[in-house]
């Protein structure tokens, strides 16, 4: 299987703090990846580096065969690549429906787009998707009233109506509760395998990630620390070390 | 398009059009009216629906109004000595030369402030927050400062728009033309709005107010979609300025065609009472305020100011989010914020 995210000997420096220092990951195409690491091990920095959030000092990234390192951020989420935040970042005083009618794709951006209507397909597609991820009953509420966990499913659906290549998931569960937790994973699992995207998830959640990656990347201190299946990784003393606590 | 609606947009353009004859003291007044509520609607752009405090705005008023007198005169005679000699004393517009010049100088007042807009917007545009609005604020004060410096529209001392023809009618007529003219363009800006609002143009000036790097995360260029917006504001703000100048019939630098202190906080103030970033906000706002604002300065002559000060205090701390806005806190079903209970199924599902 071919790799569609290679990151090459990244570097980026915030100042004296080496935030990632050479850090090289490849993503196989259709997977799901974790990343792990303990607070502040450049995990975060890391997404921001890949979707040109901000310059790198060193190294490259390739996505899909293409060089991104360069590209500002609309190019890199138009060519497939999306991320979601971790705090939540949704169109608060929008409501349900047109947080996910600005989020479909637009290949072009002119001013007949601009001044198009909105195509009656788009507004089912929307709604399935908001099925999908059982947010139907509020699509007609303010994204801004919904509670912090339905953001996050909201944000996951937004990103599903991109059609994207692509997802990099800054802690999805975080903050959600435990019954809802799974249902995230099962969707998670299911937009993986139904619509083939592949998933770079960052997580602190040890159950979520073990029962969702099939590889795992563990960071601490801006560098690569570990990488292996989910057992090496819960095996390995470094990582022990580092982020599990040793026992 | 509803039943209801139908029936309000009927009853506006009946009204709109009666107007001056139903009262034909005020049709000077009401006039004013509709540029204000074209002022408000198009500074609603930025400062609602994109969440971009402009202060700037007046600049692309001032253009409209100084282009459209500047064309009118200069079709036809030499512009500089037009305003040195202090305008119609020497020369004379035959009717024909009038309206051409006129309906020349309206679209180019138009045209010209939208490409102002469009070369300042990259740069101006790129701020955000309270950067933007110093920047604009800025922007808006240079405008005036710069144009009292230019001798050929009359610097410091302003210029005269050419009067009505003589021979052709009374000062009725052409109160009446441009009555009917103001109401054309309030209605031509609203109708615009109202259309681009429904369209992705107006999805995504509300993604770049509730946040502009999502937008930008999720692959959108949000820079084009900004100075679209400006240079839609820009257009119509011109024709308003344009019209203006010829109502007043005097152009001065600083108190009238960019007159930031007034005209330039009025948009801001109306667009806020009525309620930013929805599309009746502006104008129920602008009309509220116009009748306000007159009322102060007939009935509170001498606290005109005062009295105007209080109600902008009244304003911000009773209804920060204008009349529309504090409608739709209280009854946020009528704006179909509605959960539904019919299919509280997908709710369960998730487990």
């Amino acid at each position: 299987m071919s790799n569609i995210l290679q990151v090459e000997r990244v570097s980026k420096y915030f100042g004296g703090v080496k935030a990632n220092e050479n850090i090289s990951l490849t993503v196989e195409k259709g997977s799901i990846v974790g990343l792990i690491g303990p607070n502040g091990s450049g995990k975060t920095t890391l997404f921001n580096s890949i979707v040109g959030t901000h310059p790198i000092d060193r190294g490259s990234i390739q996505f899909d065969g293409k060089e991104v390192s360069e590209l500002p951020v609309p190019a890199v989420a138009k060519l497939g690549l999306l991320r979601t935040f971790q705090q939540t970042r949704i169109y608060g005083k929008l409501n349900c429906i047109e947080n996910m009618l600005i989020s479909s794709k637009q290949e072009k951006e002119n001013i007949f787009t601009m001044f198009s209507k909105i195509p009656e397909e788009l507004t089912v597609k929307a709604e399935n998707l908001l099925k999908f991820v059982g947010l139907y009953q509020k699509r007609k509420l303010r994204a801004g009233d919904l509670s912090f966990g339905q953001q996050k499913l909201l944000e996951l659906a937004m990103a599903l109506m991109n059609e994207p290549k692509m997802l990099l998931l800054d802690e999805p569960t975080a903050g959600i509760n435990p019954t809802l937790i799974n249902g995230i994973i099962d969707r998670l699992l299911t937009i993986n395998k139904e619509y083939g995207i592949t998933l770079l998830v960052i997580e602190h959640n040890m159950r979520v990630i073990m029962n969702l990656a099939q590889r795992i990347f563990c960071l601490a201190h801006g560098q690569l620390l570990a990488e292996g299946e989910p057992d090496q990784i819960k095996n390995d003393q470094r990582v022990i070390d580092a982020y599990l606590g040793a026992q | 398009m509803t039943k209801n609606n139908r029936i309000i947009y009927g009853l506006i353009l009946i009204l709109g059009i009666a107007a001056p004859f139903l009262f034909p003291g005020f049709k000077l007044q009401i006039s004013f009216m509709w540029l204000l509520v074209v002022l408000a609607l198009t500074w609603d752009v930025q400062g609602g629906q994109m969440g971009y405090n402009s202060f700037g705005n007046i600049l692309f008023f001032g253009i409209g109004m100084y282009v459209c007198a500047g064309v009118q005169i200069g079709m036809f005679f030499p512009l500089a000595e037009w305003t040195a000699s202090g305008g119609e004393e020497t020369f004379v517009h035959t009717p024909t030369q009038y309206f051409q010049g006129f309906f020349i100088g309206l679209i180019l007042s138009g045209i010209v402030p939208g490409i102002v807009a469009a070369l300042i917007g990259y740069g101006v545009l790129g701020l955000r927050g309270q950067y933007f609005a110093i920047c604009t604020l800025g922007l808006g004060i240079a405008a005036g400062e710069i144009a009292g410096g230019i001798e050929l529209i009359g610097a410091g001392q302003g210029m005269t728009s050419p009067p009505w023809p003589k021979n052709i009618g009374s000062l009725e007529l052409r109160s009446q033309f441009f009555y009917y003219l103001c109401f054309a363009l309030m209605a031509a800006t609203f109708l615009f709005l109202k259309y681009a609002y429904q369209t992705r143009f107006g999805l995504v000036l509300n993604a770049i107010r509730d946040n502009e790097d999502k937008a930008e995360a999720m692959g959108i260029h949000t820079m084009r979609y900004k100075i679209t917006g400006w240079i839609v504001s820009a257009c119509f703000l011109g024709v308003a300025g344009g019209l203006m100048g010829n109502m007043v019939g005097y152009i001065e630098p600083v108190e009238i065609a960019f007159a930031g202190a007034t005209f330039g906080v009025f948009m801001v103030l109306m667009a806020i009472l009525g309620g930013k970033g929805t599309l009746w906000g502006p104008v129920i706002g602008a009309i509220a305020f116009h009748i306000f604002k007159e009322g102060f300065w007939t009935f509170f002559l001498g606290w005109q100011y005062v009295a105007l000060g209080a109600l902008i205090v009244i304003i911000v701390v009773f209804f920060p989010e204008g009349i529309m806005g504090w409608l739709r806190e209280r009854y946020p079903d009528k704006f179909g914020e509605t959960v539904d209970e019919s299919d509280i199924k997908a709710q369960v599902e998730l487990k």
